[in-house]
């Protein structure tokens, strides 16, 4: 039989999955970035047209709402211009919305209705090879659109300290947060219906987190729920580095979606091998 | 051969206006069993933007003429509900349309019986109308509930804000009948025209903030003649001209909607 | 031909696709309380005939009458008294069993009590009454199917269309399907059928015409049609592929007619065995052999020098 081939071929590439049962993993996520930048190439406009969203609402909003409020507080209190205050929280919020809907609508697209996965899992790729790859080109675009928009940020001065330099891996960090817990949650989803609760969960992320106003409009007891969500924390990352404002308290933000990541990692590679392998 | 028993149909030809009646109620029988998918953007997404906007952002707007003298609240409500209005009409025109040419093919199963294409199409523009009245309502109580209403004009503004929707929503369902696709091009349509309609078409500053170039371009917009007449209409500033002017365009645009869906309807629904 | 009383009648009926024709100038005349069948593969112009005959697509030339009626000027009304069960299912998927009947009832501009009764009735006869309330995504095609039909009798039509009923179901369902399809007829329904099955249309029609490249190659009933074009039995000898050429030339007078197929020789001849028997003594060593009776899929191939499903 083929079985000693096969088994030199399904050699997965790290040790921390020879843990994981075997055919979970073929170190083979490439083949589905490699997949994903084929479908995308000949959609490149949507991608691109994705771009423009955050920048509307930057060129929109920021000086829009700029002209009728001139100063507001940013990071410490220190008072900067709206167009400075909104355009990292618009950067972090298009982290959060690109990065969740690859990782909920897109993939429980290919999983339920193409039914791409099953082609794929009759090769020797497993599911986390699935998973891997899937998130590794919600990075790629991620990073793509946060590297567009830092540059047109620095184009209208915007990013006034050396700390900016660390925006972009902090945005594919936030992407990553967002990304992981996005996919562990599609696992659980059985129907169109239940991506009600994913727009549920964004849009007021978006519009409450400190995006469009600063946090001391609330009362104190709100201040505290709106500290739980994701998005403040990857907004506090954005505003300090690109405004220079960068103290203890960034490591607690970038710890939470350390955690994150960890999580939903661990639950979607979990979920995946249940529902793929069943 | 078996001799032929006289069988006799019982379906009958409906008067145009029964016909269309009778595809807005096939559409509300799905709607009362679908409704659920439509709260969160039909309803909840209006209200926060209010809460948020209005009242979050607003926090930071001292009133100024740019707001009519007006808290920013009250300067945002008329506005944002023709905007609300524009944003559910854009997606109560896409993928609900092309799911009924293509996905599940509903609007064929109509062709076949008495109803005409363009009855179909009156019926389905009909729901339109009457699902953005549901949601007009609704966010003007809530709306008023949280004092962001000024006066009775707001009525007025719920009616206007019907018909600008109803501007956005004929030319797009005449669009996505014309598609063979999977509706790709809705995207562009939500990014391209969509959004930056909502954002520079007057609903949360003034135009005359923007550079003069772009000045022309908002005033091609059906929001933006939707946003002045429902701010005159809810502060009862309407004067006679302008009013007319608005009125007569965003009826030009609805008509030659109606049009070219027509047109396509009757190409599609009889090849 | 001609009889009065006709329901449907077509007259060098054409349809045209910009350059592509799909109907080339048919003649037909479907009687009252007959089966009539439209046999032929995918693309032979079958379906765009159905559409035009249910007045959802404007003929491009020729003469149509449906009951009575010119589909371009009078669709509504004739569409009121017709049924049409589509190619493919069009159901409202979000809705249940019954509102499905309910909703299409409606645009017939039937009344809600009588409905109510309607759809009862149509439910049992689809087998579906327990499946009512359920919505109609998750029932399977041959229910789905059911279902179709059932929608497409709301309206009691004169005149049933149906457009490739079975294709794509499994053997029990398609003849749970003919057997609700022959009930249809005695209740004295006229019916048309498009199909690419020969046995749907031995099963069910009356009457047929085959179709190919948008004409129509034959017309008459399964039986008329396999005397006028095939003999009584068929001999079917298998052979390795590639060698059954050879073969032809030694076993060619023992049939009236020869058809080399990729894999077998098909021998037409009144008396299969005989002719089995005498290829035997010829030394002919077929790797297996098979007589058989004619079927329409003889009187295409013999028509068309094609196989109906490829």
């Amino acid at each position: 039989m083929t079985q000693t081939m096969m088994r030199s071929e399904l050699e997965p590439a790290g040790l921390m999955f020879r843990v994981l049962p075997t055919g979970m993993y073929a170190g083979r996520s490439s083949v589905l970035v490699e997949r994903s930048y084929l479908v995308n190439k000949r959609a490149w406009l949507i991608i691109f047209s994705g771009f423009f969203e955050t920048l509307f609402f930057l060129f929109g909003l920021g000086f829009g709402f700029g002209r009728m409020v001139g100063e507001v507080a940013g990071p410490g209190g220190t008072p900067i211009s709206y167009v400075a205050f909104i355009a990292p929280a618009l950067l972090a919020a298009s982290a959060m919305n690109g990065s969740v809907y690859d990782a909920t609508f897109n993939i429980f697209f290919k999983f339920k209705y193409s039914r791409l996965y099953d082609a794929m899992l009759a090769t020797p790729l497993g599911p986390l090879d699935i998973a891997i790859g899937e998130i590794t080109w919600a990075l790629i675009r991620g990073a793509l659109y946060a590297g567009g928009f830092l540059a047109v940020m620095l184009g209208m001065g915007l990013l006034t300290s050396h700390w900016a330099l660390l925006a972009l891996p902090a945005a594919i960090l936030i992407s990553f947060g967002f990304a992981a817990v996005g996919m562990a949650c599609t696992t659980f989803m059985r129907s169109w219906q239940d991506f009600d609760y994913v727009q549920l969960a964004l849009m007021p992320m978006f519009l409450f987190s400190s995006t469009f106003f600063p946090l001391s409009v609330y009362p104190e007891p709100l201040q505290f729920a709106i500290k739980c969500f994701p998005l403040y924390h990857a907004i506090e990352i954005m505003r300090g580095l690109c405004t220079g404002f960068v103290d203890l308290s960034m490591l607690g933000h970038l710890g939470y979606f350390a955690a994150m990541v960890a999580i939903g990692v661990t639950v979607a590679a979990k979920r995946l091998g249940k529902l793929l392998l069943s | 051969m078996t001799t032929v028993l006289a069988r006799q149909a019982t379906g009958r030809v409906l008067s145009p206006t029964r016909a269309s009646l009778l595809v807005v109620g096939g559409l509300w029988t799905w709607y009362r069993r679908n409704w659920r998918a439509s709260v969160t953007s039909g309803f909840l997404q209006p209200v926060l933007y209010l809460v948020a906007l209005g009242f979050g952002f607003g926090s930071q707007v001292t009133a100024s003429p740019a707001t009519l003298g007006l808290p920013y609240v009250q300067y945002l409500a008329p506005a944002l509900l023709a905007a609300s209005l524009m944003q559910v009409a854009a997606f109560e025109s896409t993928y609900p349309i092309l799911a009924a040419f293509r996905w599940q093919r509903t609007y064929l199963a109509i062709a076949s019986t008495p109803i005409t294409p363009s009855q179909v199409l009156a019926g389905q523009l009909g729901w339109i109308a009457i699902r953005l009245s549901f949601t007009a309502v609704a966010f003007t109580l809530v709306a008023a509930v949280l004092g962001a209403v000024t006066g009775p004009g707001i009525i007025l503004a719920v009616l206007i804000s019907v018909l600008t929707g109803m501007a956005v929503s004929a030319p797009i369902v005449a669009y996505a009948a014309t598609l063979e696709n999977e509706g790709q091009g809705f995207n562009v349509i939500f990014r391209f025209i969509i959004l930056p309609m909502t954002l520079f078409a007057g609903t949360f500053f003034p135009v005359d903030q923007l550079p003069g170039w772009a000045h022309p371009l908002v005033w091609i917009t059906p929001l933006w003649h939707g946003t002045e007449l429902s701010r005159d209409a809810a502060f009862g500033t309407l004067e006679l001209w302008p009013t007319l002017g608005h009125l007569t365009y965003l009826a030009a645009v609805v008509g030659v909607g109606v049009y070219l869906g027509r047109r396509v309807f009757n190409r599609r629904l009889a090849v | 031909m001609g009889g009065n009383g006709a329901l449907v009648r077509a007259d060098g009926l054409t349809k045209r696709f910009g350059e592509f024709e799909a109907v080339r100038g048919i003649d037909l005349d479907v009687r009252p309380g007959e089966a009539f069948g439209f046999l032929g593969p995918n693309g032979a112009g079958k379906s765009s005939t159905m559409r035009m005959i249910s007045c959802v697509s404007p003929r491009s030339g020729g003469e149509l009458t449906v009951l009575g009626m010119d589909p371009d000027r009078q669709g509504p009304r004739i569409r009121a008294r017709l049924g049409v069960v589509p190619q493919l299912d069009n159901l409202d998927n979000d809705l249940s069993v019954r509102q499905n009947l309910h909703i299409y009832g409606r645009y017939f501009g039937l009344g809600k009590a009588h409905l109510r009764d309607k759809a009862a009735e149509l439910l049992d006869f689809a087998q579906l009454t327990e499946r009512a309330d359920d919505p109609v995504e998750p029932l399977s095609g041959g229910m789905k199917r059911r279902l179709t039909i059932a929608r497409s009798l709301i309206n009691d039509p004169e005149l049933l269309l149906l457009d490739e009923p079975t294709t794509g179901l499994d053997p029990q369902a398609r003849h749970l399907l003919w057997d609700k399809l022959f009930r249809l007829k005695q209740d004295g329904v006229t019916l048309i059928v498009t199909t690419h099955y020969m046995d749907e249309a031995e099963q069910l029609c009356d009457r047929l015409v085959v179709m190919d490249n948008g004409r129509i190659a034959a017309e008459g009933s399964p039986g008329e049609l396999i005397a006028k074009y095939s003999t009584r039995e068929v001999l079917e000898l298998r052979f390795a592929p590639g060698t059954q050429q050879d073969i032809e030339p030694l076993v060619a007078d023992l049939a009236d007619r020869v058809e080399v197929l990729p894999d077998r020789l098909l021998l037409y001849t009144a008396d299969g065995e005989a002719a089995l028997a005498a290829a035997h003594s010829r030394g002919v060593q077929p790797l297996s052999s098979l007589v058989r009776r004619s079927t329409l899929e003889d009187v295409f191939l013999r028509l068309t020098g094609r196989t109906l499903v490829d």
